[in-house]
Parts: structure tokens; sequence; C-alpha cells
């Protein structure tokens, strides 16, 4: 499949968006799609593989992909003719990220949604947890704050609208539902999503030799642990020997 | 031994600043360091020091300091009232601040952000590859925070301390700020952008490191506030459901959700930045290309002010 797709809108895609004098992006939809993503993280790892003189950072996102540049190197103009040039240039990557499995204390002092959660669908919570943790998610994208990681794949039945009143403090390490979208915290902070419960597993440890642990394109797997099991590995994160479990296929 | 900058009294928005954490806004972190990147080199390059060392920003009022040994200081940003052991200096020039005296910086006039500079430059640990604090996240800087009175900041080495003075005047205008319209240039129809661009807004309270809060005519994007979250950059123009533009400061966050009318111009950034709150301006838009131009010219002046740096005599 080609990396030139047009959309039913009238915008043909992928086009170039000015973001000011130091970036510009790619966008390759205005949706929410894997195709999308997987053309971005395509582009992005080309950029990567064979890099443009000039270009000093790339963020992909969910659908485009973010150029930063040095004008005194390159112009956005010619920037932008040579990203759409390598985006009709590549086959898209289906290989996708890795697939992990993410141990999870559903319930808990911090998650007060999950009971809400299960009342609002009129379901059990035991139905929620299980829902939630029959689904396999996509890392669409990192962002917002660091290694906070944007998830695809949430089953329909469990789409909420966000809180109306954001809560002030939300712990690093929780699961949340934001509309379609999932989400793993990765520092703490304000948040309108809600909770089901959390991971152990440190997304962003500034003091590790790999700070990240997720990166965009890497699919996950959740599974519902007791309070002993959560008690044992929060032991182990806390000794650094905690490993996350990828999943060979 | 490691000389240390002792703060007596810290204003309420200080913190150690580099010229930003670059090669991790994939990973979601903010680039952060100095608001006004030209004032902090400027600053840096009056002791001595690389333009992007560790220095001290400080929104609105300064605080008072000591250090024991003896050290280079500069101040910039705005003018503020400086005293050495009691004694009033310019800002804009670095100045002999003996080991034991106290300097005292007071409150900026007609700007926001103010730049303290030691010679030899704070050397607290990088944290990815920088020593800037983002606050919200409480990365790098002292322990992530703001700094508070009784903190202690170890100074690196430096070379002699020879007080230096501005040789090329560093002058900002009045000019309309710049903008690039994009990238969700289109969620705005031509009567948005008639008042955008012909309506003078304000600068509000609402404002940190992260982001400003504009006052003004509300801005209606015809094809709705939602994005589905894509990159935003260091001056980005959100414009969320309020109507009321956000424009994402130096530890603003990576991605975002609402529409970007435009981008300013990065060589405006700062002159933004430094609008008192409650001031009025307009927008101008320019394209692209323009603001390339715009921002080689900009880089080109402010190199041509450190390197035209020279002795101060008296």
């Amino acid at each position: 499949m080609s990396l030139l797709a047009s959309s039913g809108t009238g915008i043909s895609y992928p086009r170039i968006i000015r973001c000011g004098d130091r970036a510009i992006g790619i966008e390759f939809s205005d949706q929410v799609s894997e195709t999308a993503n997987l053309q971005v993280l395509t582009l992005d790892a080309s950029l990567a593989a064979d890099p443009i003189d000039g270009v000093l950072e790339t963020i992909p996102t969910y659908r485009s992909l973010t150029v930063i540049y040095d004008p005194k190197t390159v112009r956005g103009a010619k920037l932008g003719e040579a990203l759409l040039q390598r985006a009709a240039q590549g086959e898209i990557e289906r290989s996708a990220g890795r697939l992990l499995e993410f141990p999870v204390f559903y319930g808990g002092e911090h998650q007060a949604d999950l009971e809400d959660l299960a009342r609002l669908k009129d379901m059990t919570v035991a139905d929620v947890i299980a829902l939630h943790a029959s689904a396999e998610y996509r890392v669409y994208m990192i962002g917002f704050a660091p290694g906070f990681a944007y998830l695809g794949g949430l089953p329909e039945i469990l789409h909420t609208p966000r809180l109306a009143v954001p809560r002030q403090r939300i712990e690093a390490g929780a699961i949340g539902i934001g509309g379609r979208q999932s989400s793993i915290n990765s520092v703490p902070g304000p948040s309108g999503w809600r909770f089901l419960g959390r991971t152990l597993f440190k997304l962003f440890d500034p003091m590790r030799p790999e700070p990240f642990l997720l990166k965009a394109g890497d699919r996950i797997l959740f599974r519902g642990i007791d309070a002993a099991e959560a008690a044992e590995l929060d032991r182990q994160v806390s000794a650094g020997t905690a490993k996350l479990k990828e999943i060979a296929e | 031994m490691t000389a240390i900058l002792s703060i007596h009294r810290a204003g309420p928005l200080m913190s150690v600043q580099d010229s930003g954490r670059y090669g991790y806004r994939s990973r979601g972190v903010s680039t952060s360091g100095a608001v006004d990147r030209d004032a902090h080199a400027i600053a840096n390059a009056l002791v001595g020091n690389e333009p992007g060392a560790a220095a001290i920003e400080f929104a609105l009022i300064g605080g008072s300091f000591s250090a024991d040994r003896d050290v280079l200081i500069a101040v910039t940003g705005g003018n503020c009232p400086v005293e050495i052991s009691g004694k009033p200096v310019h800002t804009w020039e670095s100045h002999l601040l003996p080991a034991g005296e106290t300097l005292t910086i007071g409150a900026l006039r007609g700007a926001v952000w103010g730049y303290l500079a030691i010679s030899g430059g704070i050397a607290i640990p990088e944290v990815l590859g920088s020593r800037s604090t983002h606050l919200r996240t409480g990365l790098g800087g002292l322990d992530g925070k703001t700094l508070a009175t009784g903190d202690n900041l170890p100074l690196g080495e430096a070379g002699k301390l020879k007080p230096k003075t501005l040789g090329v005047p560093y002058l900002r205008s009045h000019a309309p700020i710049c903008i690039v319209p994009g990238p969700q240039d289109d969620y705005f129809d031509e009567e948005a952008w008639k008042t955008f661009l012909r309506q003078p807004y304000r600068t509000t309270a609402s404002r940190d490191r992260m982001a400003m809060v504009l006052d003004g005519p509300a801005l209606k994007a015809f094809k709705g506030h939602d994005i589905v979250s894509d990159a935003t950059v260091v001056g980005s123009i959100q414009v969320p459901g309020s109507g009321k533009p956000i424009v994402l400061s130096a530890d603003g966050q990576t991605t975002g959700g609402y529409p970007k009318i435009a981008t300013i111009a990065s060589f405006d950034l700062a002159r933004l930045a430094q609008l008192p709150s409650g001031q009025e301006f307009m927008f101008r838009a320019i394209s692209a290309d323009m603001a390339e131009e715009l921002a080689i010219h900009a880089e080109d002046r402010l190199a041509a002010v450190i390197g035209g740096l020279k002795k101060r005599k008296g």
C-alpha cells in the first residue's frame, strides 16, 4: 500500500502544515486511524535512518509527524517538499512494535472511577475489568507529559466522556479512559480522565539508563493482578529488578 | 572547593534555566529553558559564560543573594533596581559581587522575565542533557522546584572576572507581534481571521512558564474546538472552546487537542512574553518564509550584540 491516500473530506493527504518558522508538519489524516499512525511511524523511521540536513527533532503523533528544523540550514518550503517526497516513496511498515504485558492492579485507593464506571455501564466491576483487560492496545503516541502513553484499542462499550471537573492529582501509573482513548499516566498531575487501576511499572524515570519505557508503535496487553502480587511487584520495581514481560509472537 | 550562591530572599517564580532540553519532545518532555532566550544568553555572555549556561530566571521580582567567593553577576530581561552592598548598579552590565557581599534585585519595570547570570554558571547536575527546571513535572533544576529562600546553588569554575557592558545596543520594537498562520488556520473562517488580525488582544495575569492566556474578542473555530491531538511547539496559539487564545511557552506541553490558529514567529516569542499583564497589542500575519528570514536576522543580531560586548570602565 502506498503512503499516498486521500480522504472524503475534500482535503487530500498527506499534506503539509506550517507550525511557525522552526517546525513543519506532515499530516496523513484528521482522524485516529491505525493506517495513518503507521504512515507517521514509517516516515519517522525513515528520517531516523536517513536524516535530512537541518532537522533537529521529530514528533510523531496519532496522524501527523511534526519536524523541528533549523531555518539556517534548511528552509521549511524545501523541507515540506522533501517530506512529501519521502512519504510517497516508502511502503508502510506493518511490523508493529513490541507486544508487552502490563500487570495492572485494578481498583485501589487512587482509582475511584471503577465502580462509577460499572454503574454507568450497568455492568459488574469484574465485567469492566475483564472487558478492559481483554483488548490489545496500541501506543499511538507519547506526549503531553514525559512518557505519557496515548493508547488506541479501547473496547467501544468502555468509551466514556471525561469528567466535567478534573481531579487535582492522579498518580503515575494510573490506567485511564478519556472518551475513545485510553492512557497510562507517567507523572503525577491533574486529569479529567476516568481511572480504573494502576500499573506499578514506571513509564518515566529520568535516572534510568533508558528513561522512557514505551514508544509509539508498541502494543500492550493488560493483566489484572491481586494485592499480593502488586505488593511483590512494588518491591521489585523499588529494587530495580522488575522487568516488563515482552511476549514473543 | 565548589563555590556556592546563597539565596537569602527569593521572588515568587524563580528557577534555574539554561538554553533548554532538546531531543525529547517526541517523548513528551517540554523544551523548557529561559522564556526570553536572548536576555538569558546576553546575561551569560556579560559574565563570561557560554550563552547557554544555567542561570536564574525570575518573574517580576528578584531577590537577594550572596556568594562565598568573588563572582561577576549580570541582570537582564528588563530594567529593575539592582544593588551590590547597598550601592545601585546598572542592569545589562556585569559587576563584581565580592565574596560575602549582598546582591539585591528589585521589581522589573515594563517587563516580566528577568535573568541573573553568575560567572561559572550554576553547576547542578544535568537531567536529560539540561539543567533547566520543568516545574510541572519536577524535572531538572534544583530538585525540580522553584528556588526558595535558604537554597544554595553550586557554581562552576569561572575565568578572569572582567566586567563588561553592551557595545551594540539591544533594542526591542513595539511593532505588532508577528505570527505564521497554521497548523489549523483552516478551522477558522474569514470572520474569525479578521477579528484575530484587526482587533487588539491583551496579555493577562493568567500566565506562567507553560502558557499565557490572552484576553480579547473570542475566536470561534467553525470546524470545532477539538482536534485529534497533535504536536504543539513553543509559540503555538491554541484556541479552546472559550475562544480566548492560549500561547504555549517554554514549559508548554508537547501535544494538545485544541486547534492552533497560528504560531508566534520565533523572534517575537520573547517580546510577547515580556509584555506586562494587561497590555494591548496587535497581531500581524507573515509568511513562514518571511518568518524564517527574520528569525535568521534575529540570530545574527544577537550574535552581534554578544560579539560586541566591551570592557566596562569604572
